[in-house]
């Protein structure tokens, strides 16, 4: 099967020390393959513009299999693009025409200072994670397999939690810049495993504390986070972080 | 109480308040479209609700501080969720899209909130703080309701009161952390028919005075 060609215009966000407060600027991506990933299509345009004698696009990546959380940025209007549960490396040219007009902008958050381009300081996730979001096992002997019962059900619901990769695409989506999702995932794959629940109560109270801290918006359930993250997690784990939360504070 | 302040204050804390005194505002709703419901019966059948709900006027005074006092909490931790959330976001996209998620309700939330507070004032203004003796409930609504202009106002408000349980009623149960596939298209449900039944019912208020009296 031979290979398709396409021609872009990207008006990439460049925000650097020469130009503190940013700003759009556009870039022809020409004989841009449809079989490249976003990122790939990124890495031409930036050899062009090496060659040019214009500075690189700066732009976080890491594995390029979607499973790392490094990479990320809103491009036309949609966090890692417009296909559904797609990170931005797994986002193929192939899903845009010839022509198009892609305006990539990084993410946008108070609480995400912008580095440089496309590169946004995600230390605040770390501070929740921080906060709580581990379980304290002291060192010893390795425990038999199946010491602890884990029904099978809760095995699936925290597993489907835990495949949060934080990227931060909910806090990007969230018209509220909110990281409920992102606290909710977190909370609730501890929450639903018995080796979580000793620390449960604290682990609730002290990583919303420290989410409201870090400059994030308030949950008004909009629910774009659910339909923008990149391993479909539900709003239903933001109930499930109420829970814990009503539950840690009534006692 | 330092728990309390403490653990109210974060960004569950505001939402539960919000959640709570919506649930209060969902109640009254209901009771009051029951009420008003005796309208399409004529003023005879009116009048004799507004007596019967006059028997109970003790209670009737608590439920108003109630009230009043749930309207405080809702409007000032919406306020401060309304800024909060602004300032969340302090460089906007230059190209915004949805993803899906959002719906007219929730887009709108501050904004329909904002203008029902305003519409509340106008009506307590003209049903609730008159004088009682010289002026029956029923005459009151004849008399707003004669005015087009008033007529118009109130029916393009209910419709924004609808939109406003659209989002808030599920949101509600969101927030309580009561959402699990079993049971929340049920309670999506519900809030859908409650918000088109509170549109409806007090839509047609201004219309049948205007139409048959």
């Amino acid at each position: 099967m031979s290979t398709q060609t396409i021609d872009l215009t990207l008006k990439v966000w460049r925000q650097h020390k020469n130009n503190p407060r940013g700003s759009l600027e556009t870039y022809p991506a020409k004989g841009i393959s449809t079989d490249m990933s976003f990122l790939e299509m990124l890495d031409v345009v930036n050899e062009q513009l090496t060659a040019e004698g214009i500075e690189p696009i700066a732009f976080d990546h890491d594995c390029r299999e979607g499973i790392c959380g490094m990479c990320g940025a809103v491009v036309n209007g949609r966090a890692h693009g417009h296909m559904p549960e797609t990170t931005l490396c797994q986002l193929h040219m192939r899903h845009f025409k010839n022509g198009d007009t892609i305006v990539i902008e990084p993410w946008r958050a108070r609480a995400f200072p912008v580095i440089k381009d496309l590169v946004v300081d995600r230390n605040a996730l770390d501070k929740i994670i921080q906060a709580g979001g581990y379980i304290s096992i002291n060192a010893g002997g390795p425990q038999d397999g199946n010491a602890i019962p884990v029904p099978r059900d809760n095995a699936e619901k925290a597993f489907n939690a835990a495949a949060c990769i934080g990227c931060g695409a909910c806090v990007a989506a969230c018209p509220n810049a909110s990281a409920m999702l992102f606290a909710g995932a977190k909370i609730s794959h501890l929450a639903l495993l018995p080796q979580g629940r000793p620390e449960a109560k604290k682990r609730a109270l002290s990583m919303v504390r420290a989410m409201d801290t870090l400059g994030f918006g308030n949950c008004s359930n909009e629910a774009e986070c659910e339909a923008e993250c990149p391993k479909g997690i539900s709003i239903r784990e933001i109930a499930r972080m109420n829970r814990e939360f009503i539950k840690a504070a009534l006692s | 109480m330092n728990w309390f302040a403490q653990n109210i204050s974060t960004a569950i804390g505001k939402k539960l308040l919000m959640a709570v005194t919506g649930f209060g505002f969902v109640g009254f709703i209901l009771m009051h479209l029951a009420g008003n419901l005796s309208f399409y019966f004529g003023k005879d059948a009116f009048l004799k609700y507004v007596e019967t709900l006059h028997t109970l006027d003790p209670i009737i005074v608590v439920v108003e501080l109630v009230l009043l006092a749930l309207a405080v909490i809702h409007v000032s931790t919406g306020t401060i969720l309304f800024f909060q959330n602004r300032r969340a976001r302090t460089t906007r996209y230059a190209v915004n899209k949805t993803a899906g998620g959002r719906t007219i309700g929730s887009r709108t939330m501050p904004y329909t909130g904002f203008l029902i507070l305003l519409f509340v004032i106008l009506h307590l203004s003209q049903f609730h703080f008159i004088d009682h003796a010289v002026q029956t409930p029923w005459d009151a609504a004849v008399d707003t309701f004669n005015n087009g202009l008033f007529a118009l106002i109130y029916m393009a408000a209910v419709i924004l009161v609808g939109i406003h349980i659209r989002h808030g009623f599920w949101s509600l149960f969101q927030t309580l952390g009561l959402n699990n596939e079993k049971y929340m298209p049920l309670i999506q449900t519900i809030g859908i028919v409650i918000a088109v039944a509170a549109a409806v019912g007090f839509f047609f208020v201004p219309v049948y005075i205007r139409a048959v009296i």
